[in-house]
């Protein structure tokens, strides 16, 4: 691989200041800012319709803003059209030309460009892609991972500033899409290009991206890195879409320094204040948030084992499936209807079946506390719709 | 019994092919023959004056070389004009295009004797000269509706998401035109501008009524089918037969050997 020179790599952010797009009265993108760093693999996430499309489309110049700014490094390039930007776009459906062979769909963009002495970059580039022995050939004779390996290499092979990745293993079955995922992680790293990914699976988004933006209804919810997304979720969307949570509605008994304290149905649980996205005030109302993994669950016979300190709450299990690495329950409890407890299957408890009562306890330092005025499902129904 | 079930499929198709072929081969066999008077009708003997001298009969050339000519000219019009109306129709919304979508069919479905009277009737109102320009001019129109329906499947089938890689891989409005969407668009195409060409080559009689004083070869061979019909005709179609047999034979190599130098 060779790099482009050194001088215009300096400062090569994508900022996005006010963009939006708007057809006739429906909002796509609401008027939103977004810098991707430059050399990071930036995951923009969200179920179809968020808008996360659109936006892509408009940093590659495919679609034009309503309002609003799309820079690279500092370069405005908000009027250029498509081809006259540094980026590059890895369709959903590849979109290789089916009159060309594979050699020449890569080398499409180095010969528009007048690059005349192509065959060693291009060459290089099916190395890279692991497709050297495929270059003869037509994209129609070759299986959905190769074609997209193509795509991918068609688009690299520019040296593009930011490389735009639209849903690009919605297409794979999924042993091959974890297999891709590790591959453009890899080759990521390898190239050191920016990377905008778009995606409605959030595993893919947390595998790959340094950084995930959250979007829903055309803004984006949240933005941070995987691990800080999935433990500190602002919102009940990102809470809900990202992984699942067990959201109780309480209200707020009261706050000793660091700590507050709230009730739901007569049961006590404690959070970290500085876990709270929104101001507690006493008598004020907060959902209680914990990921089911962090729950642990003892059979009521065994109450008393529990360590003092953990909030409990006591239950009965309603459902169980298991999974192999773990087993998934759901527990009906006074505080809410359907608690998910995800338990590693190390030590089975033979105990724990449907029907048996229970006492859940997990550290209150994994509990987050979210504003109370928000949908408390906003988010979920939209994870079973994608995984059908 | 066993046989005959297990070949019936190949019979049925050589029976066929022998039914469509047939007339060909008299045409063919008739170029060869050597007639008593006028009329090339019954097997005389085996000679070959007529394709030694196939332009012997007075006009016949003249008339092959005016077809040729409106032919060649009634497909380029009628291809430029039929692919801009196939990609507007698929790629574009816009008033009326719901009505054009139907109404481009009308000179496909309209019984041909009367698309030429009312042509008649329309060059005559406007006072225009009946000859190679009215009979340009009808062609390219029923010609029109062929080639637009042949590039409309094709571009119809076609991923815009193509056209957007191009752009994306620096290729401007032009270049994306002449490398891609061309490209791809080219097979159907070319099948509305050979079936364009062969509809107009052939045409007799919107061209009859619509030619004035000029002669094309489709109203020569009618003209002289009532006062003896000349063995150069046969040689002419017998001629055109085996161009067009050698053409589809040539593309189906061609296409085969690309076939085969893209299998590993």
């Amino acid at each position: 691989m060779t790099e482009t020179s050194p001088t215009d790599r300096g400062g090569d952010d994508v900022r996005l200041t006010g963009i939006s797009k708007s057809y006739g009265s429906f909002h796509a993108v609401k008027p939103l800012d977004l810098t991707v760093p430059e050399g990071s693999f930036f995951a923009l996430l969200g179920a179809s319709g968020c808008g996360k499309t659109t936006t892509l489309r408009m940093i590659a110049g495919l679609e034009d803003p309503t309002t609003g700014s799309v820079f690279l490094g500092e370069k405005d390039v908000t009027g250029l059209p498509p081809h006259k930007r540094p980026v590059n776009t890895v369709f959903q459906s590849y979109a290789l030309f089916p009159h060309l062979d594979i050699y020449e769909n890569v080398a499409f963009g180095l010969r528009r460009r007048g690059i005349k002495s192509v065959k060693k970059q291009v060459g290089d580039m099916l190395d890279l892609v692991q497709l050297g022995d495929f270059a003869k050939r037509k994209p129609h004779q070759l299986s959905g991972g190769q074609q997209q390996r193509v795509a991918v290499a068609r688009a690299l092979i520019n040296h593009p500033k930011v490389l735009l990745l639209d849903e690009p293993l919605g297409a794979l079955d999924l042993k091959l899409r974890r297999q891709m995922q590790l591959e453009l992680k890899r080759i990521q790293t390898e190239v050191g290009i920016t990377f905008v990914h778009v995606t409605h699976d959030q595993e893919e988004a947390m595998t790959m991206a340094d950084t995930v933006a959250v979007m829903n209804a055309g803004r984006v919810e949240q933005l941070g890195a995987p691990a800080e997304l999935y433990e500190n979720p602002q919102t009940t969307f990102v809470a809900n879409f990202l992984g699942t949570s067990n959201l109780i509605e309480a209200d707020v008994a009261e706050k000793n320094g660091d700590e507050v304290v709230v009730t739901s149905a007569g049961v006590k649980l404690r959070l970290p204040a500085d876990r709270c996205t929104s101001q507690v005030a006493d008598g004020g109302r907060l959902l209680v948030g914990v990921r089911p993994e962090k729950i642990s669950l003892a059979h009521a016979d065994d109450a008393g084992s529990v360590p003092a300190g953990r909030n409990r709450i006591s239950g009965r299990i309603v459902d169980s499936s298991f999974i192999g690495v773990s087993t998934q329950y759901v527990i009906n409890s006074p505080v809410c209807g359907e608690l998910e407890v995800y338990a590693q299957n190390i030590e089975r408890d033979g105990r724990l079946v449907p029907g048996a009562e229970v006492v859940l306890h997990w550290n209150p330092a994994h509990t987050f506390g979210l504003d109370a005025a928000q949908d408390i499902d906003a988010g979920v129904k939209t994870v079973d719709e994608e995984g059908a | 019994m066993r046989w005959i079930r297990r070949n019936v499929v190949v019979v049925a198709g050589l029976l066929t092919l022998a039914y469509m072929i047939l007339p060909n081969l008299v045409v063919m066999v008739f170029s060869f023959n050597k007639p008593k008077g006028r009329f090339n009708y019954s097997w005389q003997t085996f000679s070959l004056d007529a394709w030694k001298d196939p332009c012997g009969v007075a006009d016949l050339c003249g008339s092959l070389t005016l077809s040729f000519q409106i032919a060649v000219w009634a497909t380029i019009g009628a291809t430029v004009l039929g692919t801009m109306i196939a990609f507007a129709l698929v790629r574009y919304r816009f008033r009326a295009r719901g009505a054009i979508n139907s109404l481009i069919f009308l000179p496909m479905a309209m019984p041909e004797v009367v698309m030429a009277a009312s042509l008649l009737t329309l060059f005559l109102n406007m006072g225009a000269e009946l000859g190679f320009w009215t009979v340009l001019i009808a062609h390219i129109m029923f010609c029109l509706s062929f080639v637009v329906t042949a590039v409309k499947a094709r571009v119809m089938s076609m991923d815009p998401k193509l056209e957007e890689a191009a752009r994306d891989l620096y290729a401007g409005p032009v270049q994306t035109f002449v490398r891609v969407t061309l490209p791809i668009a080219a097979p159907g195409i070319a099948a509305g501008a050979l079936l364009a060409f062969a509809l107009s080559f052939d045409d007799f009689i919107i061209t009859n009524f619509n030619a004035g004083s000029s002669v094309t070869f489709p109203m020569f061979v009618w003209g002289s089918a009532q006062r003896g019909t000349p063995v150069q005709i046969n040689v002419i179609g017998t001629a055109m037969f085996a161009i067009a047999v050698l053409m589809v034979i040539g593309g189906q190599l061609v296409s085969d050997r690309r076939k085969r130098a893209a299998k590993p």
